[in-house]
């Protein structure tokens, strides 16, 4: 006779809503959506683009311009920050640790370079685009 | 075998994870202003046909797109295992066409720049 193992009940689908951290795990997992639905846009803009029209990029630039919009990227923007680059950065020194000699550089080191690198990569972009100057 | 490839799906999943990281909170930014009316002049269609036209450009687009992708990808294919979707084989098999499909959507464009 063997004896029954004990099988601690797992609900599939709602597992994560029992603790903070599952559930902080799961808003960070799905901005993978976001990044889809942003690789998407790219690339409807470069088909836009392509064409080589500028009344096709007119149009295109045209059909971005509408309160749903205004409010989808507003949200996408603050989700995005808050549970992808934030806490990207958050998670940086634990996958890619920094050794020097015997120690490891500190964790917050790496996360303010981080900052710091993002705020210059974002400048950057914002000049391209023309926004600054 | 599995070990050479998982260490390529892990690549392309932390590459395209800090590219998207790093990039997506100023293209979600540039897309709010055009949506508020604002075109700022890089946005424009000849200053961004020229910059798509340069091979830095063309190159730097295709990588943020293509990584950016994978990442989606991979990130999502973990994300359905996660709310209990157990069937594993097809739904990687999905996720990654779709962004297999993207990235050589992404090519094809920019070559026609």
């Amino acid at each position: 006779m063997s004896r029954q193992p004990y099988v601690r009940p797992l609900p599939k689908t709602s597992w994560y809503l029992a603790n903070a951290r599952y559930r902080r795990y799961m808003l960070r997992e799905v901005t993978c959506l976001l990044v889809g639905v942003y690789c998407a846009l790219l690339i409807w803009a470069l088909a836009a683009l392509s064409s080589g029209s500028p009344e096709r990029w007119a149009a295109f630039l045209a059909a971005q311009q509408n309160t749903a919009m205004i409010v989808f990227h507003a949200a996408a923007l603050v989700y995005y920050l808050v549970y992808m680059t934030f806490d990207w950065f958050k998670l940086a020194p634990k996958a890619m640790p920094v050794q020097l000699g015997e120690n490891k550089l500190p964790g917050h080191f790496i996360i303010i370079g981080h900052y710091l690198a993002w705020v210059i990569v974002t400048l950057f972009v914002l000049w391209l685009a023309g926004v600054l100057t | 075998m599995t070990i050479a490839r998982k260490s390529v799906v892990w690549g392309l999943f932390a590459a395209g994870g800090t590219i998207s990281a790093f990039l997506f909170p100023v293209v979600i930014a540039l897309f709010l202003l055009v949506a508020l009316g604002y075109v700022p002049r890089g946005l424009e269609f000849d200053s961004l046909h020229a910059f798509a036209s340069h091979w830095v450009g063309k190159s730097a687009l295709f990588l943020v797109i293509f990584l950016s992708l994978w990442h989606a990808a991979h990130r999502l294919r973990v994300v359905f295992h996660d709310f209990g979707v157990r069937r594993d084989k097809a739904v990687a098999n999905a996720v990654y066409l779709v962004a297999a499909l993207g990235t050589f959507m992404t090519a094809f464009y920019l070559y026609r720049i």
